[in-house]
């Protein structure tokens, strides 16, 4: 029996059996790992709620003959509880999880960039200080850079002069000039690729002083982008909550900041 | 692998979740070793679940009439409706004997992963509900887990504007991260006896 170690964030559960789970983690040393959690379904397992979805924890696992076992689990980042407590927030979250778990084809294969994009975007949820659909599409557009399908966004994606060129052509890869720009590109305005940009790069200030037309077209750009590339669309993207978060009068961090408390309540030690 | 009908037994039981392989082989061969009658019991049985099976068309469990017993009896408080994912959980948290309101089954929890979202689940229903029957309490009892708690969220928000509505959730007896009908009867009840306004 060879046991490994490592530190991961639960990417999906599925159930098998009666009371266990595979759980499919994106680990920091070893990639994705799909493991057997015994019991785990049975209230008061000793595993309790640490290998539930957007869960950051250091596991232990035994290599099995077809699926890994895993053995001790202990939580790093419990960032299900403030992500749950926010339904914008759980959308959003679910299509990072997804978007990562379908980045990562093969099994065992190291991902450590990925895996730090996606502890940096939970964290950033769980935190609540960003606006969610920003934290995103910021991972979003650098995961698909992880991935190779990076847009242009300042030079042509066909003859690379630089820009800022004022179209943008998804099957071209990105922004392109006016000479080489495809039947079918659009025209997304200056403001939306200085957002992309500063997106890409992590400059908050800049991406924060975008007005919210300029965001959902911004998100619509990446969206269309993400799906160009992926073999058949994500689950999650269509039921991510869009909201004209200008309207409400409460950041949303403020609205919904005391239900789910019982998230951390005792039962949880058992 | 064994000859013929046997075969196919065998391989049609270990498609059941929870089945595998030696426990097909062992309930083939109870069923090989049945009396006649017991075995046509089954098979009428299967052959009315074929038919169809009705779901009540208030509350949403599996019904035998339009109406579950539930939803049909007067003795029942009908000013308090209990929120759970799926039938099973009603059959929980009856279990109990604590609880004497009626039931919302959703038909599922939130879960974009597998591509639920609000429009895939009885939710618009448990609207119509409350916008018309007499409903004063909501308790949410979806599953302690993930999908279950981010659905309470999405449910507090829905409901939390109705005037003279209270929503409660079930306490936190539960242990996290488990399934609500593996929950002792103990447990569940102490939850629903000690559940709180949100
Ligand atoms: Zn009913």
């Amino acid at each position: 029996m060879s046991l490994y170690r490592d530190t991961g964030i639960v990417v999906r559960v599925q159930k098998l059996g009666e009371a266990d789970r595979i759980i499919t983690l994106i680990t920091r040393k070893f990639g994705k790992v799909r493991a057997v959690a015994k019991g785990v379904r049975r209230t008061g397992s000793r595993f309790g709620a640490r290998l539930e979805p957007f869960g950051h924890v250091d596991v232990q696992f035994y290599t099995g003959r077809t699926l890994d076992v895993i053995t001790q689990v202990q939580t790093v980042d419990a960032f299900g509880s403030p992500i749950v407590a926010d339904y914008q927030r759980y959308t959003v979250a679910s299509a990072i999880l997804e978007t990562a778990d379908r980045l990562c084809a093969e099994e065992g294969e190291p991902v450590l960039r990925l895996y730090l994009l996606v502890i940096g975007a939970l964290r950033a949820l769980a935190g609540g200080e960003r606006d969610a659909a920003l934290v995103l599409d910021a991972f979003l557009l650098r995961a698909m850079a992880f991935a190779g399908w990076e847009p242009a966004i300042v030079e042509c994606a066909r003859c690379a002069s630089p820009g800022p060129h004022p179209a943008f052509n998804v099957a071209a890869g990105g922004a392109v000039c006016a000479r080489c720009r495809p039947a079918g590109s659009v025209n997304p305005g200056a403001e939306v690729l200085i957002l992309l940009d500063a997106l890409m790069v992590g400059d908050w200030a800049r991406a924060e002083h975008s007005s919210y037309p300029v965001r959902r077209q911004a998100s619509g750009l990446i969206a269309a982008h993400l799906q160009w590339h992926l073999e058949r669309g994500l689950r999650s993207l269509p039921l991510v909550e869009r909201r004209l978060r200008e309207q409400a009068g409460v950041p949303e961090a403020e609205q919904h900041a005391e239900p789910h408390a019982e998230l951390d309540g005792p039962a949880t030690q058992r | 692998m064994y000859e013929g009908v046997v075969q196919d037994l065998i391989d049609e039981l270990g498609r059941f979740p929870g089945v595998g392989p030696k426990s097909a082989q062992r309930i083939a061969f109870h069923l090989l070793n049945s009396d006649p009658a017991d075995i046509n019991r089954l098979r009428e049985v299967l052959g009315k679940v074929a038919e169809g099976v009705t779901f009540c068309e208030v509350c949403g469990t599996v019904a035998e009439q339009q109406r579950c017993r539930i939803c049909r009896d007067e003795r029942r408080d009908a000013t308090l409706v209990c929120v759970v994912e799926e039938p099973k959980d009603v059959l929980a948290v009856e279990r109990t004997g604590e609880f004497k309101g009626r039931y919302h089954v959703l038909g599922g929890a939130l879960d974009p992963l597998s591509g639920i979202g609000p429009d895939q689940l009885r939710m618009r229903e448990l609207l119509a509900r409350i916008g018309t029957d007499e409903i004063t309490e909501v308790i949410l009892a979806t599953d302690p887990n993930t999908e279950g708690e981010a659905t309470a969220t999405y449910l507090v928000r829905m409901l939390r504007d109705f005037p003279g509505l209270t929503v409660t959730r079930l306490a936190s007896g539960l242990p996290m991260g488990g399934d609500l009908e593996f929950a002792d009867e103990l447990t569940l009840g102490r939850a629903l006896s000690g559940r709180r306004a949100l």
